[in-house]
């Protein structure tokens, strides 16, 4: 086993935040029993959604491919338990607002019977890293970190680059999550095995597995792990808990000391970031067959009588998940799913758990702070910027929607971490505002990308017209040029012709 | 069951307008108690004229504009003002001259600029500038600090009381009688007058290294300075590049010709650095706010103190100085930008 090293880059600003985690880990992962409904929407992931290959009234086993993919950046849904496909229909979902979206429902048979087929791979070392990854797709793996984009793609477009380290993260910086906190006490071999199962599909000889300084139970099994693999390919690594070294490129910033480009991908510096919980799911998929069907979410906040984590099948509504943690306390208000600082508020507890929710979050109400101040330019926000941005500059700008400014300071780097909300004593809610910002500048592009097409499409057909008009403008002259060929005796008989033509009508 | 719905960030933030500016006047708590004890109750009065003006102006603009009184009101935002006006007049003025450098600060200097968080310059400091040359004699009535000086006739209260209120001494007083150079006043006419600075350090007013009485005012203003930086109120950057932008020109022409130059510490010492840098200078609204940009404005009002007490026609100078640097504020923002991360550094250029 290696002990947890400390030579680290640097991050600008960040918050040191009340965890609130011990919440809920003064339990184990408790397995929330099968409801008896599960609601699978086809996008669970980033990229377009799956396509459903089941009828209604069909019966599945549990692990049984049920939508597939038709596109280049997508994802698998397989079914979490056996039972009889009941509907296909729109039904609350996660995104920010509680739209509907379509979901495969599935009335669950209670005998949780698993599909035949369910084999596992045997000897991933056998398989080369193009045929690894088209097998990790396969079993629907998305990052459960909680941005779930298509994890085979995310490989795919690394191993297209030089590559250096595989970076596992670990840092579950925001306050109140704590599943892969859990995932790591309880399955650390899982995450190790993980590990090397993406070290091979990406020919990687270095891995970083990072947690934070705050996670001394995680850090112990995980070492322990290590020792017992004895894999010296991998090296343990801590960082300060600092909100959000968590963040992808913040969390490479912290580890390799440089940083990722605007715009760019941890790859453009040698990195491939995946979460911990996503090298378990592989090592589950890859290893014992099981697609990714189910996942650990922290049920949590004032709100809920009894948090803990639970290990859940997707597609589990939140009001059963909430139900299985004693229900909901008198004080709960607000229901959140993902962290604090980024999560989503939702209004209705029927959306069912997918591959993103990392933690169900219900929260008393917001305490009155007041209403909005002007900005009096303390700067508090620009000091805590993991970005090193302006953010009283950013609002500035926002507000007369200066878009040329907003682009020159860096509107579209921003992570919307929410440091800056919490520190403001205007109490101005600068990241909605900055959210609402890039929508507006996207819909600008838009505007601006349509306008350049219908000007395109005019121009073309103006090239057009003159093109026709050239062509016609050629015939006509060689029409001319044929005519004058010709001689003048051939003219008279042709004229004749025509004379008589018209005496004989 | 139906739930409530937000935005993110779910917590709830720390700070407040209203705290801070309440932890501002906290923190003058040790500099009012030195002046007082120095230069009498006179600094209560004006305390208080300029907080019923700065109030009034606040309460009539707010009407005015039509914006939410309550909220502006108690946002201490223009008890801070009258705080800082009453600790850069003489503790003896009429209450009009006070009264008119309140509304300025207050009307004019904050709410025609739009406001909290709008005015471009420092209310007080505007204020302030504006009875200085509208009533130059009148700021100029410095009395001597406590000092236990036999010769002279430390005011009583109702004496001081008069004078606020009336512009006038009892018949057994004059003008002449109770007025004294300020040590900057002294030692600026002193160097023109051809005296060395050794020799004008000799006079009874000089302490160890401002003026007597003034250093402590100094010392005891900077106690609340650094515990606005304790609390985070305040960041470091702005003190320290006053401090900077004053001591380095004066410790480098002190070295030079230690004689017809003042020393810095002296100039430290004297008349309103200390305050400036801790709570003039740091009023954010109108200061520079990336940490790079604070440290060249906190530059700038530094230098320019020294330089219009060296070769200005001011004394003192900390209000000319702070108001300039304000106009300059919006360029060094946008000079001083930090590097985003991930950008490299040529980027921001373009």
């Amino acid at each position: 086993m290696s002990a947890p090293t400390y030579d680290l880059g640097k991050l600008h600003g960040g918050l040191r935040l009340p965890a609130e985690k011990r919440l809920a880990t003064n339990q184990s992962i408790q397995l929330l029993p099968l409801p008896e409904q599960l609601f699978l929407p086809l996008s669970q992931h980033v990229g377009d959604a799956a396509q459903p290959i089941v009828n209604i009234g069909e019966r599945v086993l549990k692990g049984q491919l049920i939508a597939e993919t038709d596109s280049s950046l997508s994802a698998p849904i397989h079914a979490s338990s056996s039972g009889k496909v009941i509907a296909i229909e729109p039904w609350p979902v996660a995104r920010r607002y509680g739209n509907r979206a379509p979901c495969i429902v599935i009335e669950c048979d209670g005998d949780d019977k698993p599909i035949d087929a369910m084999e596992s791979v045997a000897g991933y070392e056998s398989l080369t890293p193009d045929d690894l990854l088209l097998q990790i797709m396969r079993g629907g793996i998305v990052g459960l970190g909680g941005a779930v984009f298509p994890t085979a793609q995310k490989l795919m477009a690394a191993i297209s680059g030089p590559l250096d380290y595989l970076i596992l993260n670990g840092v579950e910086c925001e306050p109140y999550i704590s599943c892969d906190d859990m995932l790591m006490r309880e399955r650390a071999e899982e995450v190790i095995r993980g590990a090397q199962i993406l070290m091979h599909a990406l020919q990687l000889s270095k891995c970083y597995v990072v947690t934070e300084s705050d996670k001394p139970e995680a850090i112990r099994s995980l070492g322990e792990a290590m020792g017992k693999i004895a894999d010296d390919r991998l090296i343990l690594k801590q960082v300060p808990t600092i909100y959000p070294s968590g963040g992808e490129d913040q969390l490479v910033q912290l580890v390799t000391n440089l940083e990722v480009p605007s715009g760019g991908l941890p790859t453009d510096v040698g990195c491939v970031v995946q979460n911990v919980g996503t090298a378990a799911a592989i090592h589950r998929w890859i290893n014992l067959g099981e697609p990714l069907i189910s996942r650990i979410t922290t049920i949590t906040g004032d709100g809920i009588s009894n948090p803990l984590n639970v290990s859940a099948r997707l597609g589990t509504r939140v009001a059963d998940a909430v139900e299985f943690a004693g229900g909901y306390t008198d004080r709960a208000n607000q229901l959140v799913v993902g962290g604090p600082m980024t999560g989503k508020s939702v209004t209705t507890d029927d959306i069912p758990l997918v591959k993103a929710t990392n933690c169900i979050l219900v929260l008393s109400e917001t305490p009155d702070i007041g209403p909005e101040m002007p900005c009096i330019r303390c700067g508090e926000c620009s000091a805590v910027c993991p970005i090193q941005l302006l953010p009283q500059q950013l609002f500035w700008y926002a507000c007369a929607d200066d878009e040329k400014q907003l682009r020159k300071h860096g509107l579209t780097d921003c992570i919307e971490c929410g440091c800056c909300d919490l520190v403001c004593p205007s109490h101005i809610p600068l990241t909605a505002d900055f959210r609402q910002a890039k929508a507006r500048m996207l819909e600008m592009a838009d505007e601006k990308a349509r306008a350049e097409r219908a000007r395109r499409r005019f121009e073309s057909r103006n090239e057009r017209l003159a093109a026709d008009k050239q062509q016609r403008e050629e015939e006509l002259a060689n029409q001319k040029r044929q005519a004058k060929s010709i001689g003048s005796a051939e003219i008279q008989a042709m004229l004749d012709r025509s004379k008589e033509k018209k005496e004989d009508d | 069951m139906q739930f409530s719905r937000r935005d993110a960030p779910f917590v709830t933030p720390s700070q407040s307008v209203p705290v801070i500016m309440q932890q501002v006047l906290f923190a003058l708590i040790p500099a009012a108690l030195a002046h007082v004890w120095y230069f009498g109750f006179g600094f209560v009065l004006n305390l208080l004229v300029a907080a019923i003006f700065c109030a009034a102006g606040e309460y009539f603009m707010l009407r005015l504009r039509k914006r939410a009184i309550e909220q502006f009101l108690y946002d201490y935002s223009a008890m801070v003002t009258a705080a800082l006006i009453a600790f850069a007049l003489p503790s003896l003025t009429p209450w009009w001259v006070t009264a008119t450098a309140s509304l300025f600060a207050i009307v004019v200097a904050k709410h025609l600029y739009g406001g909290l968080g709008f005015n471009i310059f420092n209310p007080a400091m505007a204020g302030y500038v504006v009875v200085l040359v509208a009533f130059p004699l009148d700021l100029n009535l410095w009395t001597a600090p406590r000092m236990g000086d036999l010769d002279y006739h430390y005011l009583t209260f109702s004496e001081i009381a008069r004078y606020t209120l009336t512009g006038t001494f009892p018949d057994y007083l004059s003008f002449d009688a109770i007025s004294r150079a300020t040590p900057l006043d002294s030692v600026k006419s002193g160097l023109v007058g051809m005296q060395t600075f050794q020799e004008l350090q000799t006079l009874p007013m000089m302490g160890d290294f401002g003026g007597r009485g003034w250093e402590w005012i100094g010392n005891f203003t900077a106690m609340g300075g650094g515990w606005l930086l304790l609390r985070k109120i305040i960041r470091w950057q702005i003190p320290l590049g006053v401090f900077a932008g004053l001591l380095l020109p004066a410790g480098i022409m002190y070295l030079l010709q230690p004689g017809i130059h003042a020393s810095p510490g002296f100039y430290l010492f004297s008349g309103g650095t200390i305050l400036c840098a801790f709570f003039i200078a740091t009023d954010p609204v109108s200061a520079a706010t990336s940490d790079r940009g604070r440290l060249v404005y906190g530059f700038g009002i530094g230098f320019l103190i020294y330089a219009i007490r060296r070769w200005g026609s001011y004394a003192d100078g900390v209000a000319f100085a702070v108001l300039l640097m304000n106009m300059a504020t919006p360029a060094i923002d946008y000079l001083t930008r930090p590097r985003i991360v991930g950008h490299v550094k040529d980027e921001r250029k373009t």
